[in-house]
């Protein structure tokens, strides 16, 4: 306990107050001004008041939201346009070894789900969408979730979050133009060489002409941990089952609009859609910081469950609007890497959602009766 | 009922314990949405941390029903006396308030509410976005009051400890002198 130095050393505690020359009590009185303005200062550098340069997850959500034409309220800030499926997850015996997590036990696990493209627009054109993803709620026997999302790239486009924040803000519309101004995309490409291998896989990779045959990667490492106290580095992707077509050039331009949601729901009347759960186990020297690197090809693969989709629901009034599919939900038997990246989308997720349910609540966003193209589905 | 000069040993256990930990959830909770990355560390942190700041919340009220408090001085100004009181109410209802709200709040998400991996509180909140939109204001708004009530009673505790110097202070900061032994 702080004591002045002028207490006299015998005064005990209920002795009545000696006088206090005013001075001394003015000193006393900026003393205790110094401690309460030291701890008002640091909550306010904590809460990072004091540092507008400071990337936060409300300044990479602003730069998110940016990178859209116009904003849509009560959408997610990123994969705004997408469709809510469910269905179930059965695990395999052989994902045991790997993990103790109830949802890979040989059982079914209900599965709560959205497909959804890439972009900040509900309304955006399915079928040009080059960013395709999955993101999925599993709940195991022991009532625990895992929560996932996915997408169809196969390695993320950079590898930390102030090149993520970067190059939100070179994809943001040129307000002269509606389109990103190519001289910035170009700085930024320069700036980030580790970018070229994302913009070679949007260029050459093939379209498949379904959300059923993409195959969906988790590209974030994950720790497993077994029953046995054993534990090892991971990632997964979902692998279809569905046979792959290819969508045209030609038909990508000519598609509707809502093109994979009714193609899935059309898919998904014949009967269900299946992935299989493909685990990746990291060798030696296979970095879990860095989602831009995918790990070898050689190492080695567990199937070790299958997704399976048997119905789906427009967004507008399905399950999975209010659910924010935030991928550091794991159930015990799963942990999150150190990757940077995967913490970061906890804390942007969290964001999105409480803008947009806040827009949600404030009537801000468009009635479900609104949303277009919904009478034409099937 | 007579009144003692001190806080009982309870209460001041309860009273650091807890101050150190109410302390530590605000600076924790505006690192955690300010942080890019920390926030599942932090989190993992908040909800135990939460959850155990309401458990003692219980406890403390008990103690105090049971063992009232010392008595504030009599020459203490009327404007302070009440200030005390009823800052001192405000801080016991935020120490419920604050962990109850942000239980509601993860429910009202839809979100779980794990307390470390496997265990997982009930939702005490129906899955909704009005309801999660004002719970979640709420919970940031209560901190912030909670915060600037901490500092008032972090300045009134050391006016009362440098510049008044009349034992309010050290009635929570040390128990009550030993009572001279009479038999021997």
């Amino acid at each position: 306990m702080p004591e002045p130095e002028s207490q006299p050393p015998t005064t005990p505690p209920s002795a009545p107050p000696p006088p206090q020359p005013p001075r001394r009590a003015s000193a006393r009185l900026l003393a205790i001004a110094a401690v309460i303005g030291a701890l008002a200062l640091a909550f306010a550098w904590t809460a990072g008041w004091l540092s507008p340069q400071r990337l936060t997850p409300a300044r990479l959500t602003d730069a998110i939201e940016g990178t859209s034409p116009e904003p849509f309220p009560g959408f997610r800030r990123a994969h705004a346009k997408g469709v809510c499926v469910a269905g179930y997850f059965e695990g395999r015996t052989e994902a045991a070894a790997l993990s103790k997590a109830r949802v890979l036990a040989p059982v079914r696990s209900p599965l709560l789900g959205r497909m959804s493209i890439g972009g900040g627009s509900p309304y955006g054109l399915d079928a040009q969408a080059r960013v395709r993803s999955m993101a999925l709620l599993l709940r195991g026997d022991d009532g625990q979730e895992w929560r996932m999302a996915m997408n169809s790239f196969p390695f993320f486009a950079v590898r930390s979050i102030e090149a993520f924040h970067a190059q939100a803000l070179a994809g943001a519309p040129d307000p002269a133009t509606g389109k990103p101004d190519p001289a910035r995309l170009a700085a930024f490409a320069q700036a980030h060489p580790e970018s070229k291998a994302f913009a070679e896989w949007a260029r050459s990779a093939p379209w498949s002409d379904s959300f059923a045959n993409t195959q969906y990667n988790g590209i974030h490492a994950f720790r497993f941990e077994d029953a046995d106290g054993g534990s090892r580095m991971v990632r997964w992707s979902m692998r279809t089952q569905t046979p792959f077509v290819e969508l045209t050039p030609a038909q990508r331009e000519s598609a509707d609009p809502d093109y994979l949601e009714t193609e899935l729901q059309a898919r998904l009347a014949e009967g269900p859609l299946r992935w299989d759960m493909v685990v990746t186990i990291a060798g030696p020297g296979d970095d879990s910081r860095d989602p831009s690197t995918p790990w070898p090809d050689e190492r080695d693969q567990v199937v070790v469950g299958t997704v399976v989709i048997e119905r789906a629901e427009p967004q507008a009034t399905g399950a999975c609007r209010d659910t924010n599919f935030d991928p550091t939900v794991v159930p015990p038997g799963v942990s999150l890497s150190d990757d940077p990246i995967l913490a970061a989308r906890a804390a942007v997720y969290a964001q999105s959602f409480d803008r947009r349910q806040r827009e949600r609540a404030l009537g801000l966003a468009p009635r479900p009766a609104s949303a277009p193209a919904r009478e034409n589905a099937p | 009922m007579s009144r003692p000069a001190h806080f009982n040993a309870t209460a001041r256990l309860l009273h650091w314990g807890m101050a150190a930990m109410v302390l530590g959830m605000l600076f924790v909770g505006v690192a955690m949405v300010s942080s890019m990355t920390l926030r599942p560390m932090l989190l993992s942190l908040h909800r135990p941390l939460g959850v155990a700041i309401l458990l003692l919340a219980v406890v403390r009220l008990a103690n105090r029903l049971r063992h009232p408090p010392p008595p504030l001085p009599a020459d203490l100004p009327r404007i302070q006396a009440i200030a005390a009181h009823v800052s001192h109410w405000l801080l016991y209802a935020l120490l419920f308030a604050m962990p109850l709200v942000g239980w509601a709040m993860v429910s009202a998400a839809g979100n779980p509410v794990v307390l470390w991996p496997g265990a997982t509180l009930p939702a005490i909140a129906p899955q909704d976005p009005a309801i999660y939109s004002l719970l979640r204001g709420a919970h940031t708004w209560l901190a912030r009051v909670l915060f600037a009530l901490v500092l008032l009673h972090v300045a009134a505790a050391l006016f009362h400890a440098w510049v008044r110097r009349d034992g309010v202070f050290e009635a929570m900061a040390r128990g009550a002198p030993p009572v001279p032994d009479r038999t021997r």
